[in-house]
Formats: structure tokens, C-alpha cells, sequence
């Protein structure tokens, strides 16, 4: 295997780890501030992507689709948090598993009212389709590396934000004293609704940009999200750095196992066999990657220690 | 208007055993095995219940148990109908059609599981237990999709039903009456349990560990024991539902699996001896007649299912019976 | 859909009063990700019922969600409950093995409308089980076929790690003479293939043959178009029917993929299936489409001669197969899988609309590698 083949492998890793790191993001700050698990979080990612396939294809133009997009899976944020969430902060977990588990089987079903069964059309634009030829002779499509360029100016932008603005300040003080910040004059109920709207938005973008080298359909966003769970897992629940990082140990186990374990087993078993057993242990590496992390630091790289 | 909760509870048993000899005498067989299925799957719920409710564990991968339970059924049944023994390496194992055997199989096999997933992950707790169990059962899932032998994403169809001494399985109220026999007898274990000092001693640990070890008792050790009870039940359960279909396959492990027992548990009552049983029962039910109104069914679910969140907490049961304390 | 959902009511308000003569069970995929197939298959097999005029046959539609036990639940339900007569309209192979194999053994007819695994074609064949697509491989056969005729002689071959993908590259070598530059099995289900594709940069191959059933195909094509490399592509028709084609776009444009029909097929009941079909759902049939249509007009032309209640005289009415295919000829093999011609067909684009043409036979009057196994 050459060395050129090995890099492209690494860069799709990383571009897939940090697609992974938007919907994560919004998942561990909305744990972090609010403590809810939000199981609808891969609908949000389905509503950016059909937002992007319906507006792209109204105006033709895919920036517009894209704000669209967050536009859409903030506005759904919203609401949902204003309507359902908001009620559910004192329940248990439980409860609000139920939730929003209640919540995907309403969206899946009523994007399919809206949009029909069938998947949508969305493409990548022409400026950025097609391979560029990287140094090193290495062609790779300009859009992944546009997805690379996106996720780490995001993740920048983030930081920025949590680290650098009066928002950023109560969301870091929602999560550690929900009570004295209340005390201390935030309407923390606007707060909430934000914050859940920011990584509704987050994870609109990521559908859309998504969108755009998939299937735009009913359901795409279940995968994600349990991929999603796994990478705020690994990083520490509330911590967008571990995010950031669980997003690209995942992003690169999934590739990397897939290319190398078939190789793996090639040394000592024929071709096909080889191919198969490869190719089930890399669908279940990622899962255990995580059961080691979690046997090794039961609360993730970056979570907090109790 | 409250109802005492063993005036529920055996309103609910006596229900369940009536509709059925009522659809009998109508001659509606189908009904017969719709209500087999809530027995089932009410079973499983009672088995994911001891963690969830008596012990405060949210395992989201009990779906785990309950493949393992329909695989066990479904390798075993496989070997005798095709009359290729399995080969074990020392001995070789010819299958069985017995349901007994078959149900302490996959009971074993299910505890033995239990034992090292319990073992690893109660070092967590909270969402990282949540997490962990579902991401080991996602290592059964695709384990079992990628296994060919036993017909990997196709599963293994099993064409006769598996037999029980004395019994017709195939004759639809027969088999519900085995299924829910077991049903009442692991609910009057799952009582006997809940009240002895092992259920006070794991209600305890679900509410302060610290004051569990404080006691000389260790909360991991009876976590465990709690674990692996909880994954048998579920694994019984899991045969059974392999010999209602007669079939298995790895949608029996999926994570939307897990989920669902979950949300049975939520409708009928978290920690309530028959909080399962009735979520069983009312989703059984609601799939039913809601399938049939419309395509876009799950929508009227979705719905149901959240107004159930925010305006029956602690359950039906809870709404039926007013906050009697869920915990004896 | 509309209309036909008013239809189907009517049809069941009229079985309350007056009890239908005949009853069939349609189990098939309406909600969920893969409800496109489902819905294409119902409503081309409730157009040719409503065609026929004929208000004694009742048909009872069920959703499946794609789940095995829902699908053996459901048919459980039509035996026991609803009584049907015949049975159809499971999409996906390991479905139908949950299901067809007690059904026709509780002396219920099945006639297949999209699944056809192999166990049901060989060894586990049954009198009462008809196929009326295709056997799994078939496609994959003709895809190989293909191969050798366009001149490839190193194929690059992935399928997603299942049964049905197993089957897939299975076929495709069975005919395929040439050299396999790899082989790859993705897990079912994965929506990015940049590894599997830079795999495919990197090998010498001169072809890329896959089977990426639903939306994977879509994400596959679109990420390959992009990726630059220009090996010609062949695959099955499964990702390229006219559900899914618009969401694939440029991508798919040339592409040749193998179906046992198009739209172009040239006789009188293919054009008026066709037109009739986008007049009634406003949109262009499917293969999927074609096969519900072909199976609701083999059971009427069984009808037209017996009935199902004897078995035996309805069983050879079906084994017949006289009726007019969109397909042209159709005939069964010994194991009631049809002996087909199955064509080469490209992806063009009509105005606005992707959809494909016929450019040639990939394999004449074929029928599949299991039929010598099927003792019945």
C-alpha cells in the first residue's frame, strides 16, 4: 500500500471526523448547559439537509441552501425546545429519552408528508467539484478538503465564542452553576432556547454539507447521531474540546480500520474471507474503541472527574 | 379517581388472559398472537426493569440479551432441522427442537454475557452507562449481520415452532399460554425479589452507593447480580420471541430494540412491577390500530408518546394509581 | 395516491357488506427510508388490478416498516385473520425469508414482486412460491455479461457486507471473465465511500462494478463522479431506477446498469403501463413499478381460468404465465423463477428528467445458477 494512498486515507478520516464534530458539538454544549440528552439531534441534521436540497433547488444557489439550512434547523431548534424541551429539564433522563425519541418518529415522518418518500436532489456546486492535484501528486476532491476548511473554522469560531464573548461566559457559567447564574440577573430560559437553537444550526449545516456528497433521505440522520453519542462519549460529556478530538479519533478509526483491517487479515487468510472478517471487525471498531475509553476514563478524555 | 395498584395489576393479568379466550371463542387467531407478542415483550421489559427501574441503571443495550436469547433459540433449532450437528471442537452437539432446553440456554448464555458486560461497564454510571451498554450492543448487531453461517443479515428461519412436552405450539392459544405462564411466574419471582434484601439492598444502591457500602454491603457486587438477572429475563424473553416468528435476525439486536423496551417501561411506569406489562400491552395495541389508520402512523405515535412525557409522569400506572412511591 | 387510497377504502367498506371472492395480502414497505420501493411496488400492482375492473378481488396493503418480525407479524395477521388467498409484496430478501417459507407451507400462493434469494430459487423451492422479478442474482449475472462484452478485463467489485451483497459479486464473477483488481465488502448501511475510492484510484483496474442498493448508491455515485476518476461504472438497475435517479443527478449520466425492463421496451402493454402509470401518480414508473404491475396481471390471468381455492388448477394457471409482461415474453423455469432477457440500459437525460435507455441484451432468455437444485 503507497504512501499517497495511505495520506488521502488519513485526510478522509479527518474530513469525516469533523462533519462528526458538528453534530457533536451541539450535542455535548446542549448536555453540558442543559443536561439533556437529545436523541432528535440526528432530525435536526435531516431538516439542514432537506432545507439545503429544497432551497438549492428553488434558487439554484447552494450558499443560499446552506444558510437555509441553519436557518431551518435553528427555527426547529427553537420551537422544539419552547414547546417540548423546556418542560423536561427537572425529568429524569429517562423521560427525556422518551421525548425525543418521540420526537425523530414525528420528523422523520412528517419530512416524508412534506417532501415524499423518495430521496432528494442536491450536488456540489461547480467551483468546488472535482479532485485538485495536492503536493505530492495525491488528486483529492476539492469539496472534502472545502469540508475540512468548514468543520476547523467552525470549531475555531466555537472556541472563540465560548472563550471570547458574554455568551460564552454564561453558557461556561450554565454549566457549572445553573442556579447562581439565574440568581445573577441571565434570563437562563433565553439562554437555554439559544444554545439549543446554536446546535440545532450546527447540525443543519453539517446535513447540508453532507447532503451534498450523500443521499438526501428519511432517516439519514439516525446513523449520525449514534456516531454523534459515541464521539461526545469518548471526548467527555460537555467538553467541546473533547468533542473535537473523540470526533477525530472516531472519524479516523472508522476510515483507517476499514482500509487496514482487510489488509490485516490478507497476511493469513484468502482474499474474500479476508475482505468479509476485515470488514465486520472495522464495522465494530469504533464501538470498541469507545467500551476501551470508557473502561480506561469512565468519563471520557475530557470529561470531569467525580 | 386513584385505583390501588394490586387491583391494576390484576386487572391487567386478568385481561390479558381473557382477550385471548375471548378471540378464541371468536375464532380470531390473530389476536391470540398479537397478545403473545405484548406477553413477550412485556417479559423482556420485566427483565430490563430490574436494572431501569429497581436499580437506577438506564441500559440501552438490553436488545443485546434479547438477540442473544433469539440467536440461542435459532442456532439450536437450526442444528436439529437440518440434521448437521454442531461441531464444538471436543464433543459435537447435535441441536434441539425442546423449548426447556432452549429457554436454560439461552438463560445462560444471556447471565454469562451479562457477567462481563456488567462487569465493564458498571464502572460507569449515568450517561456513560447509557452509552456503554448501547455500544455493546452495537458490537452484537454487527456481529451478527456479518456472521454468514447463521444467515448473517437474513437471519435463520426456523419453519416449525419448537416443541414443548405435552404441548401443540403451533396452535396459537397454546403457545400463549406457555408464554404467559412464564410471565406470571418471573413476575411473582420479580416481586419475591424486589421485596427480599437483596431487591431493599439494590434500591438502596440505585439511591446512594456511598450509604450502601457504608452498611458493609458492596453496590457494584449487587449491581452485578441485578445485571445479569435482568439480562436471563430478557434473554428468556428473546427465545421466545424467536419461536413467535419463528425467525431471527439481527434487527433483534438493533438499538432501536433497546429503545423501545425503554419506551415500554416509560409508558407503563419506571420501577412498577407491571409497569412493562401494561406499556407492552397499550404499545402492542397502539402499533395496531394506528398502522392501519395511515401511512404516516408513526407521526400519530410520536405524538402520543410525548404527551405521555409531559402529562403522565411516572407512567400510566402512575397516572392510574396517584404517586404511591414507586419504590416498596 | 390519493386516489387509490379512496379505492382501497371503497374496496374494504364494500368487503364489509359483501365478502370478496378472492383475497390477497400485499406486506410491503410503506414508511421509512426504504418507502419509495414499497410505494412503487402497491401502486403499480393497484393499477392493474383497477384496470381489470374486476370488484371481487380484494386487496389488503400492509407496512412492513422493513423490520422481519413486523413482516412475519403481518403475515401471520393475513393468514389467521384476514384469510387471504395469495400473498406479495415484500421488497427485501431477508423478509421474504422470514416470511414466505411458512406462508406457503400453510398453502397460501406467493408471488414475488422484488425479492429473490437464493435459498427460495434452489433447494428451498416450493410449488406455491412464485417469482415474478427476478432471482437475486440475475442482474449481477447480466452486469458480468456486460462486462466481458464491452471488453473489460480487470474489474474493480464492491458490495455492501450482507447476504445480498455476497450474492451480488458472487453473480457478477459467475459470468465475468476477466481479472479482479479488488474486491470489497462495506458495511451495510456506511453513506462514505472516499476510503473504498481511493482504493479504487489506487488499483490498476479498468472497471468498477457495484451493488449499492438505495440511498448508498446515491452517496457513492455522487462521491465517485466527484472524485475525478473516470473508469466506467456498471452495476444492477437497483441504483439507478427511476425512484432514486433525480437524487443521483449528472452523477449517474452514462452509466450502464442492467435491468430486465425500461421504459423503452417496445410492446403495446409496456406503452400503455407507462403512460397510464405518470397519468395516474404523475410520475414515471419504476422497475419496481413494472414488476407490482406484472404481478398483479400474472394473478389476474390465473384467475381468469381458476380459482385459488383449487389449488392445483390455479397453481398451473399461474405456471402458465399467460399474460402480457411489460417485459414482452415471460415465461417460468422449473423453479418458478422467470426465464428473462436482460438488457444493457444507459443513463440519459430526457429534458429534465434522468431516466434510461436501452443500448443492448446482456444475457438472452436466462434463468439462474439454483434452478437445478429445486426438486418439486
Amino acid at each position: 500500500m503507497s504512501s499517497i494512498l495511505i495520506i488521502e486515507q488519513i485526510l478522509n478520516g479527518l474530513q469525516f471526523g469533523v462533519m462528526l464534530f458538528l453534530m457533536a458539538a451541539g450535542l455535548t454544549l446542549i448536555f453540558g448547559v442543559m443536561g439533556l440528552i437529545n436523541l432528535a439531534h440526528g432530525s435536526l441534521y435531516m431538516v439542514g439537509a432537506f432545507a439545503t436540497a429544497a432551497v438549492a433547488g428553488a434558487t439554484g444557489s447552494f450558499l443560499l441552501g446552506l444558510i437555509a439550512a441553519m436557518v431551518a434547523a435553528a427555527l426547529a431548534g427553537a420551537i422544539i425546545e419552547m414547546v417540548v424541551i423546556r418542560r423536561l429539564y427537572k425529568a429524569p433522563h429517562l423521560d427525556q429519552v422518551l421525548a425525543t425519541f418521540a420526537l425523530i418518529l414525528i420528523f422523520s415522518e412528517g419530512t416524508r408528508w412534506l417532501f415524499g418518500s423518495f430521496p432528494l436532489f442536491l450536488d456540489i456546486p461547480d467551483v468546488i467539484s472535482g479532485p485538485v492535484t495536492l503536493p505530492g501528486g495525491i488528486a483529492y476532491p476539492i469539496y472534502r478538503l472545502t469540508l475540512i476548511a468548514v468543520g476547523l473554522a467552525v470549531a475555531i469560531g466555537l472556541w472563540l465564542l465560548i472563550e471570547r464573548t458574554r455568551i460564552g461566559i454564561q453558557i461556561r457559567a450554565g454549566e457549572n452553576d445553573r442556579e447562581m447564574i439565574a440568581a445573577l440577573g441571565v434570563d437562563i430560559s433565553k439562554l437555554y432556547t439559544l444554545v439549543f437553537a446554536l446546535g440545532a444550526a450546527l447540525a443543519g449545516l453539517a446535513g447540508g454539507l453532507v447532503g451534498a456528497i450523500q443521499s438526501v433521505q428519511i432517516g439519514m440522520g439516525e446513523p449520525v447521531l449514534i456516531l454523534a453519542f459515541v464521539v461526545i462519549v469518548i471526548g467527555g460529556i460537555g467538553s467541546v474540546r473533547g468533542a473535537f478530538v473523540g470526533a477525530l479519533l472516531v472519524g479516523l478509526t472508522d476510515t483507517l480500520g476499514g482500509v487496514f483491517l482487510p489488509e490485516f487479515f490478507k497476511l493469513f487468510m484468502e482474499t474474500g474471507a479476508a475482505q468479509k472478517t476485515g470488514s465486520a471487525i472495522s464495522s465494530m471498531s469504533v464501538y470498541v474503541l469507545m467500551g476501551i475509553v470508557l473502561i480506561w476514563r469512565p468519563t471520557g478524555l475530557f470529561g470531569a472527574r467525580s | 379517581m386513584k385505583v390501588d395498584e394490586r387491583v391494576c395489576n390484576a386487572l391487567v393479568l386478568f385481561g390479558m388472559l381473557a382477550l385471548p379466550l375471548w378471540a378464541l371463542a371468536q375464532d380470531e387467531p390473530f389476536t391470540i398472537t398479537l397478545v403473545t407478542r405484548a406477553v413477550i415483550l412485556a417479559l423482556a421489559a420485566v427483565g430490563l426493569n430490574i436494572v431501569l427501574g429497581f436499580g437506577g441503571m438506564v441500559s440501552f443495550g438490553h436488545a443485546m440479551f434479547f438477540g442473544i436469547g433469539g440467536y440461542a433459540m435459532g442456532i439450536l433449532a437450526y442444528h436439529a432441522q437440518t440434521y448437521m450437528p454442531l461441531d464444538l471442537g471436543l464433543f459435537t452437539f447435535e441441536g434441539t427442537k425442546s423449548m426447556p432446553v432452549i429457554w436454560l440456554v439461552a438463560m445462560v448464555v444471556s447471565a454469562m454475557i451479562a457477567l462481563l458486560v456488567g462487569l465493564l461497564s458498571l464502572r460507569t454510571s449515568g450517561v456513560y452507562f447509557i452509552m456503554i451498554t448501547l455500544a455493546f450492543g452495537q458490537m452484537f448487531f454487527y456481529f451478527a449481520i456479518s456472521w454468514a453461517a447463521y444467515g448473517g443479515e437474513d437471519g435463520l428461519s426456523i419453519y416449525v415452532r419448537n416443541d414443548f412436552p405435552g404441548l401443540n405450539t403451533l396452535v396459537p392459544i397454546q403457545f400463549f399460554g406457555v408464554c404467559f405462564a412464564i410471565l406470571c411466574v418471573v413476575l411473582f419471582l420479580v416481586a419475591r425479589l424486589r421485596a427480599s434484601p437483596f431487591g431493599l439492598a439494590l434500591n438502596a444502591a440505585r439511591q446512594s452507593g456511598v450509604r450502601v457500602e457504608t452498611m458493609g454491603l458492596d453496590p457494584m457486587r449487587i449491581k452485578l447480580v441485578a445485571f445479569i438477572l435482568s439480562g436471563a429475563i430478557t434473554g428468556l424473553a428473546g427465545a421466545l420471541f424467536a419461536d413467535l416468528n419463528r425467525f431471527v435476525s439481527p434487527s433483534m439486536f438493533s438499538w432501536q430494540l433497546s429503545g423501545e423496551l425503554i419506551v415500554l417501561i416509560i409508558i407503563g411506569g419506571v420501577g412498577r412491577l407491571m409497569g412493562p406489562v401494561i406499556g407492552a400491552c397499550v404499545f402492542v395495541a397502539l402499533e395496531h390500530a394506528l398502522g392501519g389508520l395511515t401511512d404516516f402512523w408513526h407521526i400519530y405515535l410520536g405524538v402520543i408518546l410525548l404527551c405521555i412525557v409531559l402529562f403522565a409522569r411516572g407512567g400510566l400506572i402512575g397516572l392510574l394509581t396517584g404517586k404511591e412511591s414507586a419504590h416498596v | 395516491m390519493n386516489r387509490f387510497m379512496v379505492a382501497v377504502t371503497a374496496a374494504t367498506l364494500a368487503a364489509t357488506t359483501v365478502a370478496a371472492d378472492v383475497k390477497v395480502g400485499m406486506i410491503t414497505t410503506l414508511s421509512g427510508g426504504g418507502a419509495g420501493l414499497g410505494i412503487d411496488v402497491r401502486d403499480g400492482f393497484m393499477l392493474a388490478i383497477a384496470q381489470s375492473g374486476r370488484d371481487d378481488i380484494e386487496v389488503v396493503i400492509e407496512d412492513d416498516q422493513r423490520k422481519p418480525d413486523i413482516a412475519v407479524q403481518l403475515s401471520d395477521k393475513m393468514i389467521q385473520s384476514e384469510r387471504v388467498d395469495v400473498m406479495t409484496g415484500i421488497i427485501w430478501s431477508n423478509l421474504a425469508m422470514a416470511v414466505v417459507p411458512a406462508a406457503v407451507n400453510q398453502n397460501v400462493f406467493y408471488l414475488s414482486p422484488n425479492a429473490g434469494p437464493s435459498p427460495l430459487a434452489g433447494k428451498g423451492c416450493h410449488q406455491n412460491y412464485f417469482n415474478v422479478a427476478w432471482q437475486n442474482d440475475n442482474l449481477h449475472e447480466a452486469a458480468g455479461a456486460h462486462a466481458n462484452s464491452a471488453g473489460y478485463t480487470n474489474s474493480f467489485i464492491l458490495a455492501p457486507n450482507y447476504p445480498a451483497g455476497t450474492d451480488a459479486l458472487t453473480g457478477y464473477k459467475r459470468f465475468f471473465e476477466g481479472e479482479l483488481a479488488g474486491e470489497i465488502y462495506t458495511q451495510l448501511g456506511q453513506t462514505d465511500y472516499a476510503a473504498e475510492i481511493a482504493q479504487i484510484r489506487a488499483s490498476d483496474a479498468d472497471s468498477v462494478f457495484f451493488f449499492l442498493p438505495g440511498g448508498m448508491g446515491i452517496s457513492f455515485l455522487k462521491q465517485y463522479a466527484d472524485s475525478g476518476i473516470d473508469l466506467p461504472v456498471v452495476g444492477p438497475a437497483f441504483s439507478f431506477d427511476q425512484g432514486i435517479l433525480q437524487a443521483v443527478g449528472d452523477a449517474a449520466l452514462g452509466v450502464v446498469n442492467t435491468s430486465q425492463w425500461n421504459k423503452d421496451i417496445d410492446n403495446p402493454t409496456n406503452a400503455a403501463f407507462v403512460e397510464t402509470f405518470e397519468a395516474e401518480y404523475g410520475r414515471l414508473p419504476s422497475l419496481y413499478a413494472s414488476q407490482g404491475f406484472d404481478t398483479a396481471n400474472l394473478l389476474l390471468s390465473a384467475l381468469d381460468k381458476a380459482e385459488p381455492s383449487d389449488a392445483d388448477a390455479f397453481r398451473d394457471a399461474l405456471r402458465a404465465a399467460e399474460f402480457d409482461s411489460t417485459r414482452g415474453d415471460f415465461a417460468f423455469g422449473p423453479n418458478h423463477h422467470p426465464v428473462q432477457t436482460i438488457y444493457a440500459r444507459e443513463v440519459i437525460k430526457e429534458g429534465d428528467i434522468f431516466t434510461n435507455k436501452i443500448i443492448g441484451t446482456a444475457l438472452e432468455a436466462h434463468s439462474d445458477a439454483y434452478a437445478a437444485d429445486c426438486k418439486m
